[in-house]
Protein backbone atom coordinates (compact mmCIF):
# COMPACT_ATOMS: atom_id res chain seq x y z
CA UNK A 1 0.00 0.00 0.00
CA UNK A 2 2.90 2.11 1.22
CA UNK A 3 3.82 2.79 -2.78
CA UNK A 4 0.59 3.45 -4.20
CA UNK A 5 0.33 7.30 -4.56
CA UNK A 6 -2.85 9.58 -5.01
CA UNK A 7 -3.19 9.89 -8.61
CA UNK A 8 -3.04 6.13 -8.94
CA UNK A 9 -5.92 6.06 -6.45
CA UNK A 10 -7.67 8.43 -8.30
CA UNK A 11 -7.07 6.95 -11.91
CA UNK A 12 -8.12 3.53 -10.51
CA UNK A 13 -11.68 4.96 -9.80
CA UNK A 14 -12.18 4.56 -13.38
CA UNK A 15 -11.64 0.74 -13.97
CA UNK A 16 -14.32 -1.28 -12.83
CA UNK A 17 -13.15 -4.76 -10.96
CA UNK A 18 -12.84 -6.28 -14.64
CA UNK A 19 -9.68 -3.99 -15.10
CA UNK A 20 -11.73 -2.19 -17.90
CA UNK A 21 -12.31 1.52 -17.81
CA UNK A 22 -16.02 2.05 -16.63
CA UNK A 23 -16.10 5.19 -19.19
CA UNK A 24 -15.39 2.45 -22.06
CA UNK A 25 -17.50 -0.20 -20.83
CA UNK A 26 -20.32 2.06 -20.71
CA UNK A 27 -19.77 3.68 -24.10
CA UNK A 28 -19.71 0.02 -25.50
CA UNK A 29 -23.32 -0.77 -23.84
CA UNK A 30 -24.51 2.17 -25.14
CA UNK A 31 -23.92 1.15 -28.10
CA UNK A 32 -24.99 -2.16 -28.24
CA UNK A 33 -28.02 -0.41 -27.07
CA UNK A 34 -27.99 1.56 -30.30
CA UNK A 35 -27.66 -1.54 -32.64
CA UNK A 36 -31.49 -2.33 -30.89
CA UNK A 37 -32.50 1.18 -32.35
CA UNK A 38 -31.36 1.24 -35.46
CA UNK A 39 -32.33 -2.42 -35.80
CA UNK A 40 -36.23 -1.66 -34.77
CA UNK A 41 -36.03 1.34 -37.33
CA UNK A 42 -34.17 -0.69 -40.37
CA UNK A 43 -36.84 -3.83 -39.74
CA UNK A 44 -39.49 -1.39 -40.18
CA UNK A 45 -38.36 -0.20 -42.85
CA UNK A 46 -37.74 -3.82 -44.93
CA UNK A 47 -41.49 -5.16 -43.56
CA UNK A 48 -43.05 -2.00 -45.03
CA UNK A 49 -40.58 -2.65 -48.45
CA UNK A 50 -42.96 -2.54 -51.54
CA UNK A 51 -45.79 -2.37 -49.63
CA UNK A 52 -46.90 1.63 -50.46
CA UNK A 53 -50.58 1.58 -52.25
CA UNK A 54 -49.42 5.43 -53.74
CA UNK A 55 -45.84 6.76 -54.80
CA UNK A 56 -43.74 8.38 -55.02
CA UNK A 57 -41.85 4.88 -54.58
CA UNK A 58 -38.15 4.22 -53.87
CA UNK A 59 -37.13 4.19 -57.51
CA UNK A 60 -39.00 7.32 -58.60
CA UNK A 61 -36.63 9.42 -55.35
CA UNK A 62 -33.47 7.67 -55.05
CA UNK A 63 -30.65 9.16 -56.56
CA UNK A 64 -27.63 6.02 -55.98
CA UNK A 65 -24.86 8.49 -57.23
CA UNK A 66 -25.97 11.27 -54.94
CA UNK A 67 -26.20 9.48 -52.02
CA UNK A 68 -22.81 7.28 -52.76
CA UNK A 69 -21.22 10.76 -52.66
CA UNK A 70 -22.30 10.82 -49.08
CA UNK A 71 -21.38 7.57 -48.03
CA UNK A 72 -17.52 8.22 -49.50
CA UNK A 73 -17.70 11.43 -47.16
CA UNK A 74 -19.17 9.36 -44.14
CA UNK A 75 -16.52 6.66 -44.90
CA UNK A 76 -13.59 9.64 -45.06
CA UNK A 77 -15.01 11.32 -41.47
CA UNK A 78 -14.20 7.23 -39.94
CA UNK A 79 -10.71 7.72 -41.14
CA UNK A 80 -10.07 11.36 -40.53
CA UNK A 81 -11.33 10.49 -36.40
CA UNK A 82 -9.13 7.15 -35.89
CA UNK A 83 -5.86 10.04 -37.86
CA UNK A 84 -7.18 12.80 -34.99
CA UNK A 85 -6.89 9.65 -31.93
CA UNK A 86 -3.65 8.98 -33.17
CA UNK A 87 -2.35 12.39 -33.04
CA UNK A 88 -4.47 12.46 -29.12
CA UNK A 89 -1.88 9.74 -28.39
CA UNK A 90 1.02 10.99 -29.80
CA UNK A 91 0.28 14.58 -28.04
CA UNK A 92 0.34 16.34 -31.06
CA UNK A 93 -3.26 18.47 -30.32
CA UNK A 94 -2.92 21.07 -33.37
CA UNK A 95 -2.67 18.47 -35.66
CA UNK A 96 -5.90 16.68 -33.44
CA UNK A 97 -7.81 19.93 -33.39
CA UNK A 98 -7.30 19.80 -37.33
CA UNK A 99 -8.34 15.91 -38.13
CA UNK A 100 -11.50 16.70 -35.00
CA UNK A 101 -12.40 19.92 -37.01
CA UNK A 102 -12.24 18.34 -40.59
CA UNK A 103 -14.38 15.33 -39.16
CA UNK A 104 -17.06 17.59 -38.22
CA UNK A 105 -16.51 19.53 -41.49
CA UNK A 106 -16.97 15.86 -42.96
CA UNK A 107 -20.09 15.49 -40.98
CA UNK A 108 -21.56 18.56 -41.67
CA UNK A 109 -20.89 18.11 -45.27
CA UNK A 110 -23.39 14.51 -44.76
CA UNK A 111 -26.10 16.11 -42.78
CA UNK A 112 -26.36 18.79 -45.62
CA UNK A 113 -26.53 16.43 -48.29
CA UNK A 114 -29.19 15.05 -46.36
CA UNK A 115 -31.09 17.88 -46.05
CA UNK A 116 -30.82 18.89 -49.61
CA UNK A 117 -32.02 15.16 -50.57
CA UNK A 118 -35.39 15.55 -48.10
CA UNK A 119 -35.71 18.30 -49.69
CA UNK A 120 -35.62 17.10 -53.02
CA UNK A 121 -37.76 14.47 -52.07
CA UNK A 122 -40.46 15.92 -50.48
CA UNK A 123 -40.71 18.63 -54.14
CA UNK A 124 -40.94 15.07 -55.39
CA UNK A 125 -43.99 14.93 -53.39
CA UNK A 126 -42.27 12.32 -50.99
CA UNK A 127 -43.45 13.87 -47.12
CA UNK A 128 -43.32 11.67 -44.03
CA UNK A 129 -47.29 11.30 -44.61
CA UNK A 130 -47.35 10.43 -48.34
CA UNK A 131 -47.01 6.12 -47.67
CA UNK A 132 -45.42 3.85 -46.08
CA UNK A 133 -42.25 4.28 -47.97
CA UNK A 134 -42.23 7.69 -46.71
CA UNK A 135 -42.96 7.06 -43.12
CA UNK A 136 -40.54 4.38 -42.22
CA UNK A 137 -37.26 5.96 -45.20
CA UNK A 138 -37.86 10.09 -43.51
CA UNK A 139 -37.60 7.87 -39.31
CA UNK A 140 -34.83 5.86 -40.61
CA UNK A 141 -32.48 8.00 -42.22
CA UNK A 142 -33.82 11.23 -40.23
CA UNK A 143 -32.93 8.74 -36.94
CA UNK A 144 -29.38 8.57 -38.44
CA UNK A 145 -29.14 11.61 -39.18
CA UNK A 146 -29.84 13.50 -35.90
CA UNK A 147 -27.23 10.56 -34.49
CA UNK A 148 -24.01 12.21 -37.22
CA UNK A 149 -25.83 15.90 -36.02
CA UNK A 150 -25.22 15.21 -32.08
CA UNK A 151 -21.35 13.89 -33.17
CA UNK A 152 -20.91 16.70 -34.91
CA UNK A 153 -21.33 18.90 -32.06
CA UNK A 154 -19.58 16.62 -29.42
CA UNK A 155 -16.57 17.15 -31.77
CA UNK A 156 -16.89 20.71 -32.03
CA UNK A 157 -17.21 20.86 -28.08
CA UNK A 158 -13.53 18.46 -27.96
CA UNK A 159 -11.72 21.32 -30.47
CA UNK A 160 -13.18 24.32 -28.46
CA UNK A 161 -12.11 22.39 -25.09
CA UNK A 162 -8.62 21.14 -26.44
CA UNK A 163 -8.51 24.77 -27.98
CA UNK A 164 -9.06 26.20 -24.09
CA UNK A 165 -6.99 23.30 -22.28
CA UNK A 166 -9.91 22.13 -20.38
CA UNK A 167 -9.03 18.81 -21.65
CA UNK A 168 -8.24 16.06 -19.45
CA UNK A 169 -4.56 15.04 -18.34
CA UNK A 170 -5.42 12.66 -20.74
CA UNK A 171 -6.65 13.98 -24.06
CA UNK A 172 -6.40 10.61 -25.95
CA UNK A 173 -9.52 9.27 -23.80
CA UNK A 174 -12.39 11.64 -24.43
CA UNK A 175 -11.14 12.12 -28.61
CA UNK A 176 -11.38 7.64 -28.57
CA UNK A 177 -15.12 7.92 -26.68
CA UNK A 178 -16.22 10.24 -29.15
CA UNK A 179 -14.79 8.48 -32.06
CA UNK A 180 -16.24 4.91 -30.65
CA UNK A 181 -19.51 6.93 -31.25
CA UNK A 182 -18.75 8.54 -34.79
CA UNK A 183 -17.60 5.07 -36.16
CA UNK A 184 -21.17 3.52 -34.71
CA UNK A 185 -22.85 6.45 -36.75
CA UNK A 186 -20.81 5.09 -39.83
CA UNK A 187 -21.51 1.44 -39.33
CA UNK A 188 -25.26 2.02 -39.58
CA UNK A 189 -24.81 4.39 -42.64
CA UNK A 190 -22.84 1.27 -44.26
CA UNK A 191 -26.10 -0.90 -43.33
CA UNK A 192 -28.63 1.81 -44.06
CA UNK A 193 -26.91 2.54 -47.37
CA UNK A 194 -27.07 -1.23 -48.89
CA UNK A 195 -30.78 -1.93 -46.84
CA UNK A 196 -32.36 1.08 -48.19
CA UNK A 197 -30.53 2.59 -51.14
CA UNK A 198 -28.79 -0.23 -53.01
CA UNK A 199 -31.15 -3.51 -52.98
CA UNK A 200 -33.75 -3.40 -55.70
CA UNK A 201 -37.42 -3.07 -53.86
CA UNK A 202 -40.06 -4.91 -54.54
CA UNK A 203 -42.02 -2.51 -56.92
CA UNK A 204 -38.74 -2.83 -59.66
CA UNK A 205 -35.10 -1.59 -59.63
CA UNK A 206 -33.50 1.69 -58.16
CA UNK A 207 -32.16 2.90 -61.43
CA UNK B 1 3.87 -1.61 -7.65
CA UNK B 2 1.16 -3.86 -9.25
CA UNK B 3 -1.23 -0.88 -9.30
CA UNK B 4 1.14 1.01 -11.18
CA UNK B 5 2.05 -1.78 -13.80
CA UNK B 6 -1.54 -2.67 -14.08
CA UNK B 7 -2.25 1.07 -14.95
CA UNK B 8 0.47 1.15 -17.40
CA UNK B 9 -0.64 -1.81 -18.94
CA UNK B 10 -3.90 -0.22 -19.31
CA UNK B 11 -2.84 2.30 -21.03
CA UNK B 12 0.06 0.10 -23.97
CA UNK B 13 -2.88 -1.07 -25.90
CA UNK B 14 -2.01 -1.38 -29.87
CA UNK B 15 -2.98 1.41 -32.11
CA UNK B 16 -2.53 1.02 -35.96
CA UNK B 17 -0.26 3.22 -37.64
CA UNK B 18 -1.65 5.94 -40.11
CA UNK B 19 -0.32 4.16 -43.03
CA UNK B 20 -2.79 0.96 -41.19
CA UNK B 21 -5.78 3.35 -41.13
CA UNK B 22 -5.38 4.65 -44.57
CA UNK B 23 -5.25 1.56 -46.13
CA UNK B 24 -8.44 0.24 -44.40
CA UNK B 25 -9.92 3.30 -45.58
CA UNK B 26 -8.97 2.66 -49.14
CA UNK B 27 -10.16 -0.77 -48.44
CA UNK B 28 -13.48 0.71 -47.33
CA UNK B 29 -13.75 2.94 -50.55
CA UNK B 30 -13.40 0.20 -52.69
CA UNK B 31 -15.77 -2.30 -51.11
CA UNK B 32 -18.26 1.00 -51.40
CA UNK B 33 -17.09 1.56 -55.10
CA UNK B 34 -17.69 -2.41 -55.49
CA UNK B 35 -21.58 -2.02 -53.81
CA UNK B 36 -22.28 1.02 -56.29
CA UNK B 37 -21.21 -1.20 -58.85
CA UNK B 38 -23.41 -4.58 -58.07
CA UNK B 39 -26.09 -2.54 -58.01
CA UNK B 40 -25.83 -1.02 -61.76
CA UNK B 41 -24.55 -4.48 -62.88
CA UNK B 42 -26.93 -7.40 -64.51
CA UNK B 43 -26.86 -9.37 -61.23
CA UNK B 44 -30.42 -9.80 -59.35
CA UNK B 45 -32.48 -11.06 -57.14
CA UNK B 46 -30.61 -13.38 -54.41
CA UNK B 47 -27.26 -13.13 -55.86
CA UNK B 48 -27.16 -9.39 -56.31
CA UNK B 49 -28.60 -9.31 -52.35
CA UNK B 50 -25.70 -11.66 -51.25
CA UNK B 51 -23.40 -9.97 -52.77
CA UNK B 52 -24.42 -6.81 -51.49
CA UNK B 53 -24.59 -8.37 -47.76
CA UNK B 54 -21.48 -9.68 -48.08
CA UNK B 55 -19.85 -6.07 -49.01
CA UNK B 56 -21.98 -4.37 -46.33
CA UNK B 57 -20.81 -7.22 -43.47
CA UNK B 58 -16.77 -6.92 -44.47
CA UNK B 59 -17.18 -2.87 -43.96
CA UNK B 60 -19.10 -3.50 -40.92
CA UNK B 61 -15.98 -5.54 -39.59
CA UNK B 62 -13.35 -3.93 -40.62
CA UNK B 63 -14.74 -0.16 -39.06
CA UNK B 64 -15.17 -2.03 -35.64
CA UNK B 65 -12.43 -4.62 -35.61
CA UNK B 66 -9.88 -1.46 -36.67
CA UNK B 67 -11.38 1.82 -36.56
CA UNK B 68 -12.97 1.13 -33.42
CA UNK B 69 -10.08 -1.25 -32.03
CA UNK B 70 -11.99 -4.08 -31.13
CA UNK B 71 -9.17 -6.56 -32.54
CA UNK B 72 -6.77 -5.04 -30.50
CA UNK B 73 -8.52 -3.72 -27.62
CA UNK B 74 -10.21 -5.98 -24.59
CA UNK B 75 -12.31 -9.10 -25.38
CA UNK B 76 -14.81 -7.81 -23.36
CA UNK B 77 -15.89 -4.92 -25.22
CA UNK B 78 -16.32 -7.09 -28.09
CA UNK B 79 -18.31 -9.62 -26.65
CA UNK B 80 -20.69 -6.64 -25.25
CA UNK B 81 -21.13 -4.41 -28.61
CA UNK B 82 -21.50 -8.63 -29.84
CA UNK B 83 -24.65 -8.92 -27.23
CA UNK B 84 -26.33 -5.86 -28.47
CA UNK B 85 -25.87 -6.53 -32.33
CA UNK B 86 -26.22 -10.38 -32.46
CA UNK B 87 -29.23 -9.53 -29.90
CA UNK B 88 -30.38 -7.44 -32.06
CA UNK B 89 -30.17 -9.39 -35.64
CA UNK B 90 -31.93 -12.31 -34.23
CA UNK B 91 -34.96 -10.74 -32.91
CA UNK B 92 -35.24 -8.74 -35.57
CA UNK B 93 -34.66 -11.74 -38.20
CA UNK B 94 -37.21 -13.50 -35.93
CA UNK B 95 -39.65 -10.49 -36.64
CA UNK B 96 -39.26 -11.13 -40.33
CA UNK B 97 -39.46 -14.93 -40.58
CA UNK B 98 -42.51 -14.35 -38.31
CA UNK B 99 -44.13 -12.02 -40.66
CA UNK B 100 -42.90 -14.14 -44.35
CA UNK B 101 -40.80 -11.03 -45.39
CA UNK B 102 -37.83 -13.57 -46.67
CA UNK B 103 -41.03 -15.52 -48.77
CA UNK B 104 -41.93 -12.64 -51.13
Amino acid sequence: MADVTAPDIVLDEHYTSTGLRSTKLAMWLFLASECLLFGGLITAYILYRGASLTGPYPQDVFDIGYTSVSSFVLLASSLTMVLAHNAALDKDFPRMRLWLTGTAMLGLTFVGGQVFEFTSFYREGLTIKTNLFGTTFYTLTGFHGVHVTVGVLMLLILVVMSWRGSLSDEPAFPVEMVGLYWHFVDIVWIVIFTLVYLIPSPQGPIR
Amino acid sequence: MTTTDDTKARHTEYHPSTREYVRVGLILVAFTCLEVWLSYSSLSGTPLIAALLTCTLIKFLMVIGYFMHLKFDNGRFSRTFALGAIGAFTLYAAVLLMFGVWGK
